[in-house]
């Protein structure tokens, strides 16, 4: 069986950090399904390539050429990743008139990734006040984790704390696509949020256990 | 084969020197237009109706339609469309059979939901009963020329008990309706339930939506037993703008194109020239391509073009006409070509007279009473 995978990419320059971090999303969830032997098919969409279709489709109402293309293949995904650049406190314009464009019912049910970038992150709510409405209101399933990524989480490598932070949400995110792509009640893959129960954080001889020397020395 | 012109009435103005036509001057073009269309050989003239600006198509057509007629003597008038949501069906039955006496049976008329929203409260109307509207009102329509008296309930208006629209049809057969639609499929599956034609705006989407909407209808228009698909009443709109020169076409068409009300600031003349069936170029183009329209939807019954909008100088309007008229010749040579001899013509009162066995007078003579078998006070 073969997964389509279509990524939504808002980005707007070249390198764009907002195609970036739908790349680390499209390539966990890809590394993901072929783990267990599945055939994933990525398709990415640059809305930038569609702005002028995509301002001409408000005017006439029917998409042209590579957009009608591109709706088409949103249509027909098994998952879709969505990732937008933060602009003036939600997603970019360009990023809902894309969405705005599709056929009513083109996401009905649709497993949603949601991204979102921008340069700090106090924007980070973006996520759960704008594009998780606008999914929901597509009657999409927007997946429980959105991933926002600000400069931090670009400046630092993997291996840093900001890094491998990010690192980890993107996998969290990309194990719930994936599970609702199987279904609702496949969720054994899913990495627990937090350590409760069985936390080694009170066992100093656990190997993640920060001694107080290490704390202070660094 | 029957080609001819519709028009949407805007009042627009002219983007190249910012002269706007006053709504006098319009209508009064709108009549020229009908004209020249007979002169030069068309067959149909087909007005919108609107009830806003920047509109000059009349709210009721009849009245424009009643006055063409009365200066022409072989062109068919027809709308396009008038609307079915908020118009009373019972005025409807009224006007248009009115019309198709008036004009000898020269009439037909092409039915549509509207095109803007707010036309439905300023009648009392929703648009969210856009689609439920056009079938309850067109169903009550239909047995208003088709039954004597009528009882009926329905939804959207007040009951009739007993009632005779009048005047009953010209030579006891009803005028033919086209079902008009941009995009709804539901629309066609109408047209087809009923037997009754199909037009496709065509001009504003891709051919291959078009292509889908009278595949669908042909199919229904089969299913529900009227004749094979490739039998069903097909209607397509069309837009050119001709120049000898095609250069000189683009040049000239291009500031009007750009300003357009409806697609207007949004694609280039050239995309959307490709993108939908505009063409604009030199008469040999407009003649290839609208020979084009039969590869996919087959040959077909009626195709209407766009020529007056968008501030287009009535002069500029009556040039293009007159390039259409020498092409049409070729026109009608090219779409006759190949014709299978099964494919019926376009329904004319004349052919639906005949195929009803002959004209026979369906006044109903009697005093109101009688007629409607009750009387006023009964009603108490």
């Amino acid at each position: 069986m073969t997964r389509h995978l279509v990524v939504v990419s808002a980005g707007l320059s070249s390198p764009s950090s907002t195609r970036i971090l739908a790349d680390q999303l499209a390539a966990a969830v890809e590394e993901r399904l072929v783990g267990r032997g599945e055939d994933v098919r990525i398709e990415v969409i640059e809305l930038r390539e569609h702005a002028r279709a995509l301002a001409d489709n408000l005017l006439t109402g029917f998409p042209s050429g590579a957009l009608a293309q591109a709706v088409q293949a949103v249509a027909q995904a098994d998952a879709v990743i969505a990732v937008t650049p933060v602009f003036s406190a939600s997603y970019s314009g360009l990023f809902k008139t894309f969405f705005d464009v599709l056929e009513p019912g083109a996401l009905e049910g649709k497993p949603v990734l949601m991204g979102a970038t921008a340069g700090t992150a106090r924007h980070s709510l973006v996520l759960e006040h704008a594009l998780r409405p606008l999914f929901s209101y597509l009657k999409a399933t927007p997946v429980p984790t959105g991933v926002f990524a600000a400069s931090e989480d670009f400046g630092s490598n993997g291996a840093s704390e900001q890094g491998s932070r990010l690192a980890a949400r993107v996998d969290r995110a990309a194990a719930e696509l994936v599970a609702l792509l199987d279904g609702p009640s496949a969720r054994a893959d899913v990495p627990p949020a937090r350590k409760l129960q069985g936390s080694t954080e009170f066992d100093p001889e656990a190997a993640d256990f920060v001694s107080f020397d290490q704390l202070l020395g660094g | 084969m029957q080609l001819g012109i519709f028009t949407v009435g805007d009042v627009t103005p002219d983007p190249t020197n910012g002269t706007t036509p006053t709504e006098y001057e319009k209508i009064k073009n709108t009549i020229i237009l009908a004209k020249k269309a007979e002169e030069i050989g068309l067959d149909v003239f087909a007005t919108a109706e609107h009830h806003n600006p920047p509109f000059a198509s009349p709210g009721n057509p009849p009245i424009l339609l009643s006055a063409i007629a009365a200066q022409t003597e072989k062109l068919i008038v027809s709308t396009a469309t008038t609307l079915i949501t908020t118009n009373d069906p019972v005025r409807l039955a009224e006007d248009y059979a009115y019309l198709q006496h008036v004009s000898d049976g020269r009439m037909d008329l092409m039915l549509g939901r509207g095109n803007t929203g707010p036309v439905y409260p300023w009648f009392g109307k929703d648009i969210r009963d856009g689609i439920p509207l056009a079938i309850e009102n067109y169903d009550l329509l239909h047995r208003l020329w088709r039954e004597d008296v009528v009882n009926w309930e329905g939804k959207y208006r007040t009951p009739l008990q007993g009632f005779t629209s009048t005047p009953r049809p010209l030579d006891g057969v009803p005028p033919f309706v086209w079902h008009g639609s941009i995009r709804s499929p539901e629309i066609a599956e109408q047209a087809a339930y009923y037997g009754n034609g199909f037009f496709a705006n065509h001009i504003f989407w891709p051919a291959s939506h078009t292509e889908q909407m009278v595949r669908l209808y042909r199919q229904r228009f089969e299913h529900y037993g009227h004749g094979d698909a490739d039998q069903a009443i097909v209607g397509l709109g069309g837009q050119f703008f001709m120049r000898r020169n095609s250069q000189d076409a683009v040049r000239e068409y291009r500031p009007y194109f750009d300003v357009s009300p409806v697609y207007g600031h949004g694609p280039s003349l050239e995309d959307f020239s490709s993108q939908t069936p505009l063409t604009v170029g030199s008469p040999q183009q407009v003649l290839e391509r609208t020979l084009g329209f039969r590869d996919y939807v087959g040959d077909y019954q009626r195709q209407l073009f766009l020529v007056d909008h968008s501030g287009l100088p009535i002069k500029t309007v009556l040039e293009q006409m007159d390039l259409l008229g020498e092409i049409l010749p070729d026109l009608r040579a090219g779409f006759a070509e190949g014709r299978p001899a099964h494919i019926p013509d376009a329904p004319t009162h004349g052919a639906r007279v005949a195929a009803a066995g002959g004209a026979h007078d369906a006044t109903v003579y009697a005093g109101a009473d009688a007629a409607t078998g009750s009387r006023a006070e009964d009603a108490r």
